[in-house]
């Protein structure tokens, strides 16, 4: 069912460059509609009653000697992903229909990919299989960004491929570490997740410690954390809106994911040793990025550090190691997709009609654009953490997250390695965000009206498409369903957070106990040592 | 003698073609000429055949032979594909009237010294003594310098030659050395006697200095087949005068005979390990070094290069320097008992080979497909919006980079993989790390070469690139591009069969008196 889902993309892709170019818009957009109904169904399969186990799987040997094997599944985290992976694509692709007019196939094509791609990611049992699909979404992002950016995109792109690809390496590295250890263990190879997370768990502190910076070195860039997250306002920048929506969306998903699915249960112990030091850079990226942000002239590029600011929550509470925190990381990866993507989709219409990112060079648009300044309003209010919007309830529980962390989960003596002062000063963080934001709002929707000079249209070599004044049904299509999204996840967050539930609390023990665990085992090699 | 001879028909059969070739070559009737590729052909095939069926010999690594003759016998197959018409041109003046002279026609020649050298990296694969090992590592390096030297009519191919030449005898001086030293220091010239050798000096407490220093020697010598550190100077001006077909085959022949070579020499002393005696610390050292230094000094200056078959020779370099780390693992880990596939560096190193042997030769074999005005692709400019006009030949150059890169899933990822899990397998932890670091590095350049068909920059005005008329070459290309995904389905297979192939022939206590019956290793293990 999983395999039917990641190739429907594929074969997509096929038909898209078979066919010819006038039709490839709507054979991409059929292709991952039909791609989201199959995800649906799913979700229908999906037993919610046991949400932590891994469900819907399939299997087939692949590698032998290595025990590699093609094996999927996903459990109700990945599902959610998964959906909201599903959901987006066709969306971008509706989005950027007349946004591409060159190379049109290759662009379909590349974005299908890059979706088949995602969806390995997140249905991955085995760790070849997430990492083969993890490096995979590069090249097709790779080509997305260095053929349909905009002037910098050369740079771009191989800044955002090298960045990634250096890190992932190294998270090869240390995951290779852990097979091996495997290996050593049990004399047989197998790259099984379930298998490998026991034996990394099982191993000393100090090995964990070095497989949690290895397997950091590839998240931490993806997510991305301060202070590697200097190839992100680079890569937003410069891609197209389809690129960009993914990019936010769930590619830097992929980091959070990873660190949720890899970096917490393999190396509890030592997780819960640092998660400090992730909470400060965290605490470091929220602010610089908010920062950045509120003197930022560039559209684009304001929302990629805002990206850059929202992350670091998201990472917060998963450091928080509590159920608050890591349901609500949980909560934001999906809360973050759907607002920034939409916001990205927003600038992304503007930008088709002006041909420029720059705020010195717009303003007033809700006199001209009524419609989508109602969009707009609507994503950055959901964007600040509006109550009663989606943005709210992941922010209010990673903080709460954060703020509790100190105390005792779950009958375990100690509690998450956070406290208060953590989230009171992340706190500044969503007052800067509300700032930046409604600045920006306040500028682009609601200042003194004024457009660029026409004279100079097209910053860029593309060719564009004449587009009325407002948006059209299309656009409208496109951002409906998102605002819709946002609206019942705000009111009925209970919908994901039940399900949730039972995959967070089973790795909030994980992590404590095993913390737990070795605390006592340092404890008692002291007390010898004396 | 005679039953080593029985070992050696695909050799037989491929030099009887080399004697047929010389005479079609310089046949003054056309069609006979142009036979010749379908005469190498033949030979080919039926050295394949004969390759795959041929009775193990009994020597150090007996299964070596089974699996590197048919690898060896294939690619040169497609090899001979790619090289297929490099005198195109005078073919084309006697077709226009000129009297035909032997003395200008190089084609069979190309052919013969092609074949000869793909006969001596055979011959390296069923080696039992030194003095074997050192003639068929020659046999397959001396026809490459005539090789280079006319495969264009350019000085630059001259001088590259020259160069070629005499770094490779100052080489083959340097291990001959090394190998003098060797029978100094055990005194036998057969590796299972230096094997025996070994154990005894082991036993009494460590191999000799001599025979260390012997054993270094070789190891430098050996290191300028397959362009490694200190001896890779020449990589580049050599693989950017030669033409690009013979590029391809410089790139992999000498290569693989190469690290045949080393296989076999580490393997004299590779068991000592298993039994906890002193090790040959300073060669794991030593081979540790030139595998840093090779995979770093290779990458970085390949990231300086704006011709496209420099960056492919320095990457040959890197390249190199990643098998070398292969070498290092399984010496470290002390042969390739108890171990699986994947953990035994010298299956990996004869993994990767392979699969570095095919993507290499697509990624040179799409620029031999493509001219400029007449001339042979040289900077990234000229490949330029490849995509936009040969899209075949863009996707071809874009898949052969990408899996040389090692991006997953393509197989180049797989060979990669199989030499860090073995490396990782061994505790060298540092050195995979540097590996890790130098296959991003690498990816610079590598991404350039497989984006630079599609990604235009503003300017760009169309490209003047045209396709050259040889579609076998074409088709080579093409093969090696399908590899890269086609193989991911017989990784396992390749995998297994290579570590079959390095498993050492058991250790005897008279191994050369007691060459009797073939002990089933197999079983043994």
């Amino acid at each position: 069912m999983l395999l039917t889902l990641l190739l429907i993309p594929i074969l997509t892709a096929f038909a898209v460059i078979l066919r010819p170019a006038r039709q490839a818009a709507l054979i991409a957009t059929i292709g991952s509609t039909a791609a989201f109904a199959w995800s649906m169904l799913v979700w229908r399969a999906f037993d919610f009653g046991d949400s932590a186990a891994m469900q819907v799987t399939a299997s087939w040997t692949w590698i032998e000697p290595l025990g590699l094997r093609l094996s999927l599944g996903v459990d109700s985290i990945a599902l959610l992903l998964v959906m909201l992976t599903a959901a987006l694509t066709p969306l971008a692709i509706l989005g950027s229909w007349t946004a591409i007019t060159q190379r049109v196939r290759e662009f379909y094509l590349w974005m299908l990919i890059l979706e088949a791609a995602m969806l390995g990611v997140f249905v991955a049992r085995d760790l070849l299989v997430f990492y083969i699909a993890f490096e995979f979404t590069l090249i097709p992002m790779y080509f997305l960004i260095a053929v349909y950016g905009s002037t910098n995109r050369a740079r771009a792109s191989i800044v955002f491929f090298l960045y990634t690809f250096t890190g992932s390496i190294l998270t090869l590295v240390g995951l290779l570490y852990v097979a091996w250890a495997h290996w050593d263990q049990y004399g047989r190879w197998t790259f099984d997740i379930a298998a490998l997370t026991a034996t990394a768990a099982s191993m000393s502190a100090a090995q964990q410690a070095w497989v949690l910076l290895a397997l950091c070195c590839g998240f931490a860039v993806k997510v991305p954390l301060f202070p590697v997250h200097t190839w992100l306002p680079l890569a937003h920048t410069e891609a197209p809106t389809a690129g960009s929506v993914i990019l936010a969306a769930v590619l830097l998903k992929l980091g959070t994911y990873g660190l949720y699915r890899f970096a917490m249960p393999m190396c509890p112990a030592a997780f819960h040793e640092y998660a400090p030091l992730i909470a400060v850079l965290c605490i470091v990226g929220i602010i610089y990025g908010a920062l950045v942000c509120w003197v930022q002239r560039d559209m684009k590029r304001l929302i990629a550090y805002s990206s850059v600011s929202h992350l670091g929550f998201c990472v917060l509470g998963l450091a928080a190691i509590n159920a608050a925190g890591v349901g609500g990381s949980v909560m934001y990866m999906i809360n973050h997709g759907l607002s920034t993507g939409a916001l990205f989709l927003c600038v992304g219409m503007v930008y088709e009609r002006f041909h420029t990112r720059s705020l010195d060079e717009l303003g007033g648009l809700a006199r001209r654009m009524p419609v989508w300044t109602a969009f707009t309003i609507f994503f950055v209010l959901s964007s600040v953490g509006l109550p009663g919007l989606n943005g709210f309830v992941g922010e209010f529980l990673t903080f709460f997250g954060a703020f509790t962390s100190g105390q005792p989960v779950q009958g375990l003596p100690t509690g998450g390695p956070l406290g208060p002062w953590y989230g009171a000063i992340a706190a500044t963080g969503m007052i800067l965000a509300a700032i930046y934001l409604l600045y920006f709002a306040g500028h682009l929707v609601f200042g003194a009206y004024h457009l660029p000079d026409t004279s100079h249209a097209g910053h860029d070599d593309h060719a564009h498409v004449r587009l009325p004044r407002d948006l059209c049904m299309r656009e409208i299509a496109v951002l409906a369903p998102l605002a819709l999204l946002c609206f019942w996840l705000g009111v009925q967050p209970g919908a994901i957070l039940s399900r949730i539930e039972q995959p967070v609390s089973e790795i909030v023990t994980h992590v404590n106990a095993a913390a737990d665990r070795s605390m006592l085992i340092t404890a008692i090699d002291e007390s010898e040592d004396r | 003698m005679l039953d080593r001879v029985a070992t050696l028909w695909p050799e037989i059969i491929l030099f009887v073609t080399v004697m047929l070739l010389m005479l079609t070559g310089t046949s003054g009737d056309k069609d006979i000429r142009r036979a010749g590729s379908w005469i190498a052909g033949l030979g080919l095939l039926f050295a394949f055949i004969f390759a795959v069926r041929m009775p193990e010999p009994e020597t150090l690594m007996p299964g070596l032979a089974g699996f590197m003759r048919p690898a060896a016998c294939a690619l040169g197959f497609l090899l001979l594909l790619g090289l297929g018409n490099v005198d195109a041109r005078l073919e084309s003046e006697v077709d226009g009237g000129r009297r035909f002279d032997p003395l200008d026609a190089t084609q069979g020649e190309q052919l013969c010294f092609f074949l000869l050298s793909l006969i001596g990296l055979m011959l390296c694969t069923t080696a039992s003594d030194l003095i074997w090992l050192f003639l068929a590592l020659e046999m397959t390096s001396l026809p490459t310098y005539v090789m280079v030297a006319r495969s264009r009519s350019k000085t630059a191919a001259q001088e590259s030659a020259v160069k070629y030449f005499f770094l490779g005898a100052a080489a083959a001086a340097i291990f001959l050395y090394g190998f003098a030293m060797l029978y100094g220091a055990t005194g036998s010239l057969h590796l299972l006697d230096i094997r025996a050798a070994f154990e005894v000096q082991a036993a009494a407490g460590g191999i000799g200095p001599l025979a260390i220093l012997g054993l270094a020697l070789a190891v430098i010598g050996v290191s300028f087949k397959i362009a490694a550190v200190p001896m890779h100077f020449y990589t580049a001006d050599v693989y950017e005068g030669a033409a690009a077909p013979v590029t391809a085959f410089l790139a992999f022949v000498p290569k693989a005979a190469g690290f045949v070579v080393l296989m076999l020499l580490l393997g004299t002393a590779l068991h000592l390990g298993e039994g906890g005696q002193p090790w040959p610390e300073a060669i794991r050292v030593l081979l540790w070094v030139l595998a840093a230094l090779t995979m770093t000094i290779g990458n970085a200056l390949a990231m300086w290069q704006n011709r496209v078959k420099r960056i492919l020779a320095y990457s040959s370099i890197a390249h190199s320097g990643y098998m070398l780390v292969g070498l290092v693992a399984a010496m470290e880990a002390g042969g390739s008992a108890g171990a699986s596939p994947a953990t035994n560096g010298f299956a990996a190193v004869l993994f990767y080979i392979v699969v570095y042997g095919i993507t290499n030769l697509g990624a040179f074999l799409v620029l031999a497909c493509l001219e400029r005005r007449g001339e042979e692709i040289e900077t990234f400019d000229d490949i330029e919006g490849l995509w936009s006009r040969h899209s075949g030949h863009a996707t071809i150059l874009a898949l052969c980079t990408l899996s040389l890169m090692g991006l997953p899933p393509l197989v180049g990822f797989f060979a990669k993989l199989f030499l860090f899990t073995s490396a990782i397998r061994a505790g060298e932890y540092v050195l995979v790390i540097v590996a890790g670091l130098n296959s991003a590095a690498a990816a610079w350049y590598y991404l350039r070469l497989a984006g630079v068909g599609w990604v235009k920059r503003p300017g760009w005005e169309g490209s003047e690139v045209e396709r050259t008329p040889a579609s076998a070459r074409r088709f080579a290309a093409g093969v090696s591009a399908a590899m890269t995904i086609l193989l991911l389905a017989l990784t396992a297979r390749l995998l297994s069969a290579g570590d079959q192939a390095v498993q050492l022939r058991p250790s005897e206590a008279a191994p050369h008196h007691a060459a009797g019956p073939a002990v089933d290793r197999l079983a043994d293990r």
